[in-house]
C-alpha cells in the first residue's frame, strides 16, 4: 500500500470550544491507484486530504506514505518528502503570481536544486496541455482553465508518487473542466501516479477506480468507482 | 452617495481590522508628540526669557566697557543717580585665588559689586540673608563650585592679591548669571573697596566695568537712549536694555530652535509616511470585503468614504496620543536642558501648540491616507468571485493626481509652518520633492537594472528572491522610497547633530600649550619662566600685547567713515570701534597662514611706514586690503601703518592670535602686558607652578585648560544629550515606518511562502528567498537614502546652522547595516507564521 492511514482524528478549537472534524478514519490507498473522496461541505473531505499529505498534524492516529510515518518526521523532512514524492493541485490553482508559467511549473524542481537540467521536462509539459505559447506570460494574464493546466503541469513535473488534487475542477465551467479532467487522466496514466482526488463532483468521482465517501468526519462508504 | 451607511460602515469594519493596523499609526503618534513637544518648548523658552528678561539683566539698563568707564560716561550716570535713578557699579575681573587651608590655586573670576545690585530678582545665599551684606562688611561669598574646586568650606580663608578675605556664605543662586557659566566659570564677589586694596587691577588688565541702572519706565528708558546715543558710541560703552537682553538670549538657543524645527518636520513627514503604509495594508486586507460590497451593490463613493472615515478616525485617535506624549516630553525637557537654558524654563500647556499638533496630525494622516485609499474604488466587484482578478485597464485617474497633489501641497505647507522662514521652508519642501523623486527613480532603475544583469547562474533561492524585486506586484520602488526616506531623515539629523555636537568640542591637542599665563608686566616674564618647570621653560612663548585703536584709514577718520552711510567702504562698528590688542611677531603663528600679500622679509615699498598684517574676517569688514594704511592710537601716540599681508587665522586652536600683527621693533616702548603659553605635562606640576605664581606675582592669572575642558564638557554633554534625545524621535518614527512598509507586503508574502511550503520547500528554504529580497531592498534602499542625507546635511550644516560639516561615517555606516539587518529581521518576522505553521491554510484558500 502506498498510503495507510490509522486512526486518524483531527480536533480544531473552535470558539473555545473542541471541534471534531475527523474522527477514527483508516485508509489504505494502493499504488497507482485513482481514489475519489466525495463527501458534502464540512464532512472533513479537504482535512482528510491536508492529513494525508502530511501539510497537517492529526490529533491522533497515523499516515505511512510511501514506506515513510510522515508524522515521525520533522516539519522541514516532510517538505522534503513532498518535493521528492508528492504533488497537488488545488481548486484556486494556486499559482505563484510573480512567476511566469514556465517558471511556476519548473518550482517543484527548483526545490530539489533541478530546475536547470530538466528545464525541457517542464517545457514539455506545459507543450502538453496546450499552452506552449504562453510559457512566458504571468498568472494574471491566464484565464482559470490555462491557471489550472499550468497547476497540472507543475504537479506533475517531478515525477511524483502520489497526487492529491482538491476540487481541481471547482473553478471552472463545462468545457474546461472537460479538458482538464481529461489532461490529468492521462499524465496520471502515462507517469503511474497515485492520485488522491478530493470532490463533491459525483460525475467526476465515478471516473475513479475507488470512491470514499465521508460523512461527518467519518467514512461512511467505500466502494469501487466507474474507472475501475 | 449613502453618507448614513457609509458612516455605519466605517464603524463597524473598524471594530475589527483596525486594532492590526493601529499599531503602524504609532507614527503619527511620535509625530504629533514632537510637534507638540517642541512647539510648546519653544513657547515656554520665549515667554520665560521674556518673563525674566529684567531679572536675568538684574536691571533695566546696563553700561559696559572694557576699561573703566570714561568720565563723561560717568558724569551721566552721576546726573541720573542724583535724579533718583539707582545705581549698581560692577567690576569684573580674573584673579588667581590661594585658599591656604588646601593648598590649591585657581584662576576665578572676581565680582566687585555695589550695593542695590541686582535690582530685579532675589538673590540666594547660605547661610541666608549674607547678600550684600558680607560684601560690605568685607568678606567674601563664593559660587559653591568655587568651595569644591578649591576645597574650602564656609569660614575658612582665601587670599586674592594682597587681601585676606573670610568666606562668609556660598551664593546659591544668582538671577543674572546663567546655570552653566557658574560651571564653567565659578565666580567669588568682593565689595568694590576689597577690590581696589587686593591691587589686582593695573594697567591693561583684563576686566570688565558695568553700571546698572533701574529705570523701569520705558519711555525714560528710550530718552536716555535717544540723547546719550553718540556719547555711548564715541566712548565704546555697550548700552544694552532688558528687551534687548531678552531677544540676546533668545538667539542664543536659536541653533536649537533650528534644529528642533527640523527633527519636528522629519518626524511629522515620516509619520505621514507611517500612515500612508498603514492604511495600505489596511484597505489591502479589506479587498475582499470591499469586492463583496460592490457584489452587493455599494457604491464606489460610499465605499471610499466609509474608509476615508476610518483613517480619519485612526489619524484622530493616533494625534490624540501624540499630543499626550508631546506635553510629557514637554516637560522632559527643561529638565534635560537644565543648565544649559538661559532662563529657568517652567512647562506650561499651549492650547495653540496642542490644537495645531491635533489639526495637523489629523490633516496629515488623511491627506497622506488618500492615495492608498482611492484603491478602494478600484477593486473590482469580480474579485469576490476569483481573488486573482486584477482589472488589468489602468485609467488615468483625475483623483489619484489630486491626492498626490494634496500631499505635495500638505508637505510644502509643513515646511514652511516649521521652518523659521518662508523661503527657507520651501527650500525643504523643493529638496524633500527632488530626494523623493530620486528615491522612485532609483527602485524603477533598480527594477531595470535587476532584470537586466539577472543572476541567471545563482542558486535557486537567490533568483527567486531577486526576481521578486522586478516581477509584477513588486515592492521595489514603494519599498525603496518608504525605506529609502525614512533612513534619508534619520540620517539626515543624526549627520546634522554630529555636526552640531563636534562644533561644541573643544579640542585640546596633545602637545598643545594646556596652561595661559595673562596680565604678565613686561619686567615679570624672566621671573615667571624661571618658576616653570625646567622641562616647559624652552617651549613657553611670551607675546606682547599692545592695547591699540583704529584712528583713521587711508587718513579719513573712523567717524566719518562711519557717518558715510551709503559708501561701500565704510567699516562695520565691531572692527572699526573695538579695542584692539596687537603684538608684534617676527615668524607666522602656528594657526595662521598667508592668504595675500608678504610677510615680513618679503620686500615692499611702504614709503617708511611700519608694516602690520590683518586677518582675513577683520580687513573685510574693516574694508581694507594689501597695501591700504591704517592710523592706530597707541597709548595716545597715533602710528600710520601699511596693511602688507591678509592671514587666515584658525581660532578654534588654542594659540594666541590676532587680529593686528605689527613688525617687529614698531611697537617696542609702548606701554605692554604679556602673555604666555606653556605647556606642563601633570595636574601636580600644573598645582604646584600655579601656587609659587601666586606667591610671587599676585597680579598674574593662569588658565588652566585641561581643568576649562573637564568643565565646558560637562555641560556640553547635557546639550549633547538633549540634542540626541530629540533626535531619537525621528530614528523611532523611522522604525515604524520600516515596519509598516514592510507589512504592506507581508500578506502576499505569506501566501507565497506557504504554497511553497506545500509544494515541499524547506524552512531554510524559504528563509533564504525572504532574505535575499528584503537584504537586497534594505541595502540598495538605505544606502540611497543615506547618500541622500550626507548630501543633504552637506548643504545644510554650513549654510543653516553655520558649522562645519563633518562627514560621520562610522554612524551612517552603523546606520546602513542596522536598517538594512532591521528590514530583514521585521520582513523575516512578519512571514513567522508561515515557518511555525502547516501550510493546510493554503488548501483551505484563506
Amino acid at each position: 500500500m502506498i498510503i495507510q492511514a490509522h486512526g486518524l482524528e483531527k480536533t480544531y478549537l473552535s470558539g473555545g470550544h473542541p471541534l471534531t472534524v475527523l474522527r477514527d478514519v483508516d485508509l489504505e490507498v494502493a499504488p497507482e491507484s485513482f481514489v475519489a473522496v466525495v463527501g458534502p461541505s464540512g464532512s472533513g473531505k479537504t482535512t482528510l486530504l491536508g492529513l494525508l499529505a502530511g501539510l497537517d498534524r492529526p490529533t491522533r492516529g497515523r499516515v505511512i506514505l510511501d514506506g515513510v510515518d510522515i508524522f515521525a518526521s520533522t516539519e522541514d523532512e516532510r517538505a522534503e518528502f513532498r518535493a521528492r514524492r508528492v504533488g497537488f493541485v488545488f481548486q484556486s490553482f494556486h499559482l505563484l503570481p510573480t512567476l511566469t508559467a514556465l517558471e511556476n511549473v519548473l518550482v517543484p524542481l527548483e526545490l530539489r536544486g533541478e530546475g536547470r537540467e530538466h528545464r525541457d521536462r517542464a517545457v514539455d509539459l506545459l507543450a502538453r496541455v496546450g499552452l506552449s505559447g504562453r510559457m512566458e506570460h504571468y498568472p494574471s494574464q491566464l484565464s482559470g482553465g490555462e491557471q489550472q493546466r499550468v497547476a497540472l503541469a507543475r504537479a506533475f513535473v517531478h515525477r511524483p508518487r502520489i497526487l492529491f488534487a482538491d476540487e481541481p475542477t471547482g473553478n471552472l465551467d463545462g468545457e474546461t473542466e472537460k479538458g482538464v479532467v481529461s489532461i490529468l487522466e492521462e499524465l496520471n496514466r502515462e507517469s503511474r501516479t497515485t492520485l488522491v482526488l478530493v470532490t463533491h463532483d459525483l460525475s467526476l468521482a465515478e471516473r475513479a477506480h475507488r470512491i470514499v465517501a465521508l460523512a461527518n468526519g467519518e467514512i461512511v462508504s467505500d466502494r469501487p468507482g466507474g474507472g475501475a | 452617495m449613502r453618507f448614513g451607511f457609509a458612516v455605519r460602515l466605517a464603524a463597524r469594519e473598524s471594530r475589527h481590522g483596525i486594532r492590526r493596523v493601529g499599531v503602524y499609526m504609532a507614527s503619527i503618534t511620535l509625530g504629533v508628540a514632537a510637534l507638540v513637544a517642541i512647539h510648546s518648548f519653544r513657547d515656554d523658552v520665549a515667554r520665560s526669557v521674556r518673563e525674566q528678561a529684567e531679572i536675568l539683566l538684574g536691571a533695566d539698563v546696563r553700561l559696559a566697557s572694557n576699561r573703566p568707564l570714561p568720565d563723561s560716561v560717568t558724569r551721566i550716570v552721576d546726573s541720573l543717580s542724583a535724579a533718583g535713578v539707582a545705581v549698581a557699579r560692577v567690576t569684573t575681573t580674573g584673579s588667581m585665588v590661594l585658599a591656604p587651608a588646601s593648598g590649591d590655586v585657581r584662576l576665578i573670576q572676581l565680582q566687585a559689586v555695589e550695593p542695590g545690585y541686582p535690582f530685579y530678582g532675589s538673590v540666594r545665599t547660605s547661610p541666608s540673608g549674607e547678600w550684600p551684606i558680607a560684601l560690605t562688611e568685607g568678606g567674601v561669598l563664593v559660587d559653591p563650585a568655587v568651595l569644591t574646586q578649591l576645597r574650602v568650606d564656609l569660614g575658612d580663608t582665601l587670599v586674592v592679591g594682597r587681601e585676606r578675605l573670610i568666606i562668609r556664605g556660598a551664593v546659591d543662586d544668582l538671577p543674572t548669571t546663567l546655570g552653566y557659566q557658574t560651571a564653567v566659570g565659578p565666580r567669588i564677589y568682593v565689595s568694590p573697596a576689597t577690590l581696589a586694596s587686593a591691587g589686582l587691577l593695573t594697567t591693561g588688565s583684563l576686566a570688565r566695568y558695568q553700571a546698572f541702572l533701574r529705570i523701569p519706565d520705558p519711555e525714560a528708558r528710550q530718552a536716555l537712549v535717544t540723547r546719550y546715543e553718540d556719547v555711548f558710541e564715541q566712548t565704546r560703552v555697550r548700552f544694552s536694555t532688558a528687551d534687548g537682553q531678552a531677544q540676546e538670549l533668545s538667539s542664543s538657543v536659536e541653533f536649537m530652535g533650528e534644529f528642533l524645527a527640523l527633527v519636528g518636520l522629519g518626524a511629522l513627514l515620516l509619520g505621514g509616511i507611517g500612515v500612508a503604509s498603514a492604511i495600505h495594508v489596511y484597505v489591502k486586507e479589506r479587498r475582499p470585503s470591499v469586492a463583496v460590497l460592490r457584489c452587493l451593490g455599494a457604491r464606489q463613493a460610499t465605499l471610499f468614504t466609509a474608509y476615508l472615515l476610518q483613517a480619519a478616525g485612526m489619524g484622530l485617535a493616533g494625534s490624540a496620543a501624540g499630543v499626550v506624549l508631546g506635553v510629557l516630553v514637554q516637560r522632559v525637557l527643561p529638565w534635560a536642558l537644565a543648565g544649559v537654558l538661559p532662563v529657568a524654563v517652567t512647562p506650561r500647556i499651549s492650547l495653540v501648540a496642542v490644537s495645531a499638533g491635533l489639526g495637523i496630525g489629523v490633516w496629515v494622516s488623511v491627506m497622506f491616507a488618500l492615495v492608498p485609499l482611492l484603491e478602494v474604488r478600484n477593486v473590482p466587484p469580480l474579485q469576490a468571485l476569483r481573488r486573482d482578478f486584477e482589472d488589468a485597464t489602468r485609467r488615468r485617474d483625475p483623483a489619484r493626481v489630486g491626492a498626490y497633489l494634496g500631499v505635495l501641497g500638505t508637505v510644502v505647507l509643513l515646511c514652511v509652518i516649521e521652518a523659521p522662514e518662508v523661503g527657507l521652508g520651501l527650500g525643504f519642501a523643493g529638496g524633500l520633492s527632488v530626494v523623493v523623486a530620486l528615491l522612485a527613480g532609483f527602485g524603477w532603475s533598480l527594477t531595470h537594472v535587476v532584470r537586466r544583469f539577472f543572476p541567471s547562474g545563482a542558486p535557486y533561492p537567490i533568483r527567486q528572491g531577486v526576481s521578486n524585486l522586478f516581477r509584477p506586484r513588486n515592492q521595489t520602488v514603494s519599498l525603496t522610497v518608504a525605506l529609502g526616506f525614512g533612513t534619508f531623515v534619520v540620517g539626515t539629523i543624526i549627520q546634522i547633530q554630529g555636526s552640531l555636537l563636534d562644533d561644541l568640542r573643544v579640542s585640546f591637542g596633545e602637545d598643545r600649550p594646556n596652561v595661559l599665563l595673562f596680565d604678565i608686566q613686561e619686567d615679570q616674564v624672566d621671573g615667571v619662566r624661571a618658576l616653570l618647570p625646567e622641562t616647559s621653560r624652552g617651549g613657553a612663548t611670551a607675546t606682547p600685547l599692545v592695547s591699540s585703536r583704529i584712528v583713521a584709514i587711508h587718513g579719513r577718520s573712523i567717524a566719518d567713515l562711519r557717518a558715510d552711510t551709503a559708501s561701500v567702504d565704510r567699516p562695520e562698528g565691531w572692527a572699526s570701534r573695538r579695542e584692539y590688542r596687537n603684538t608684534s611677531r617676527v615668524e607666522l603663528g602656528p594657526a595662521e597662514a598667508l592668504v595675500e600679500g608678504g610677510w615680513w622679509d618679503d620686500p615692499m615699498e611702504t614709503g617708511g611706514l611700519p608694516r602690520v598684517s590683518l586677518e582675513e574676517d577683520v580687513a573685510e569688514s574693516l574694508r581694507v586690503g594689501v597695501g591700504d594704511r591704517i592710523t592706530w592710537n597707541v597709548a595716545g601716540v597715533e602710528i600710520e601703518s601699511m596693511v602688507s599681508s591678509i592671514r587666515q587665522v584658525d581660532w578654534e586652536r588654542l594659540e594666541p592670535n590676532f587680529f593686528a600683527v605689527f613688525e617687529p621693533g614698531v611697537l617696542d616702548g609702548a606701554p605692554q602686558t604679556v602673555i604666555m603659553v606653556a605647556r606642563l605635562e601633570d595636574a601636580e606640576e600644573r598645582a604646584v607652578f600655579q601656587r609659587s605664581l601666586v606667591g610671587a606675582f599676585p597680579n598674574v592669572s593662569a588658565l588652566d585648560f585641561s581643568r576649562a575642558q573637564l568643565a565646558i564638557d560637562a555641560v556640553l554633554s547635557r546639550v549633547r544629550q538633549a540634542i540626541a534625545f530629540l533626535g531619537a524621535f525621528s530614528a523611532m518614527a523611522g522604525m515604524v515606518v520600516l515596519m509598516g512598509s514592510l507589512s504592506a507586503s507581508a500578506s502576499q508574502r505569506m501566501r507565497e511562502a506557504a504554497l511553497l511550503k506545500t509544494l515541499g520547500a524547506r524552512r531554510g528554504q524559504i528563509l533564504r528567498i525572504l532574505l535575499v529580497e528584503y537584504v537586497a531592498l534594505g541595502t540598495l534602499a538605505t544606502a540611497t537614502g543615506l547618500v541622500l542625507a550626507v548630501i543633504a546635511s552637506a548643504v545644510m550644516v554650513p549654510t543653516l546652522f553655520q558649522v562645519a560639516f563633518h562627514l560621520h561615517a562610522g554612524t551612517l555606516a552603523a546606520i546602513w547595516v542596522s536598517v538594512a539587518v532591521l528590514t530583514a529581521g521585521v520582513g523575516l518576522l512578519g512571514s513567522r507564521r508561515v515557518l511555525t505553521q502547516p501550510p493546510l491554510e493554503v488548501l483551505r484558500d484563506r
